[in-house]
């Protein structure tokens, strides 16, 4: 078995199953971290195509600013919709340390003993770079780049301006 | 690299379960999240194609779609929030003031 195959097949798992949580769950902070699990494993798949500085961008701007914006709105209005009351659950505890502990000795595989396990998924090529990215995007596409520079500041101006809040003047 | 129909099949299931989220869920905020599973979907696919075909024109596209999608998701929060505050609900069956 190809270790890609097995990656992606692992990954592609996670991925809907994570995708399906979000759709099926009542809970709207939940679908939200299931969200953000499907998006880290996109991320993944990003790295063994070959495109690290997607995949960084991936985790940078929809793991870290867009999912983050949601669960922002999310309890602001109050969405959750929690239906039942809540139980303490035990089990957290203790799974959490199991978890860390894992996790723990994957990052020691990882640092420690990397071209043993990953001899056949660590082909470093050029491909992706950020050199190479840089290097096309400011030579090919760099009227795209501005055009997208001018459409973030319209949506930044429009974002604050729909959410304002619009104050009457005393006596109108 | 994993046969490309792989990456295909697996970017129609996350477009389909993000196109079914759209369909059947009330939440607006739920909607507007299976909405970005969909750009996602997308921008997978873009990336496999950039690596089948050894061209990072594809990467770069992958870059200017979350791009857009940061914008988007910033003026339709705000849209929502602003719903919110005339009509203090987000249940989208519920804004329907327009209907005939």
């Amino acid at each position: 078995m190809d270790a890609n195959l097995i990656v992606f097949i692992v990954m592609a798992v996670v991925a809907i199953g994570s995708a399906l949580g979000m759709l099926l769950n009542r809970n709207a902070i939940y679908s939200a971290l299931f969200l953000i699990l499907n998006f880290a494993t996109v991320a993944v798949f990003y790295i063994i195509l070959g495109a690290p500085f997607i995949a960084m961008t991936q985790v940078t701007v929809y793991a870290g600013a867009i999912m983050v914006l949601f669960l922002f709105v999310i309890m602001l209005l109050g969405a959750e919709e929690l239906t039942g009351i809540t139980t303490k659950f035990d089990w957290q505890r203790p799974a959490a340390v199991v978890l860390a502990l894992l996790m723990l000795a994957e990052l020691v595989v990882v640092i420690f003993f990397r071209d043993t396990v990953f001899g056949e998924l660590m082909q470093l090529t050029d491909f992706g770079t950020p050199e190479n990215i840089g290097r096309v995007l400011f030579n090919d596409y760099l009227l795209p780049f501005e055009i997208t520079a001018i459409l973030l500041l319209a949506a930044m101006v429009g974002a604050i301006v729909i959410a304002r809040r619009v104050r009457r003047k005393p006596g109108q | 690299m994993v046969p490309i129909e792989y990456y295909v099949g697996l970017s129609a299931v996350l477009f389909i379960i993000g196109a079914m989220g759209v369909l059947t869920r009330r939440n607006a905020i739920i909607i507007f999240m299976s909405i970005e599973l969909m750009l996602n979907s997308a921008n997978l696919l873009f990336v496999a194609f950039a690596r089948m075909y050894e061209s990072l024109g594809g990467q770069i596209f992958v870059f200017f779609v979350m791009t857009v999608a940061a914008a988007e998701v910033a003026v339709g929060l705000a849209l929502i929030v602003a719903v919110f505050r005339t009509k203090d609900t987000i249940n989208i069956d519920e804004a329907s003031t327009l209907k005939g």
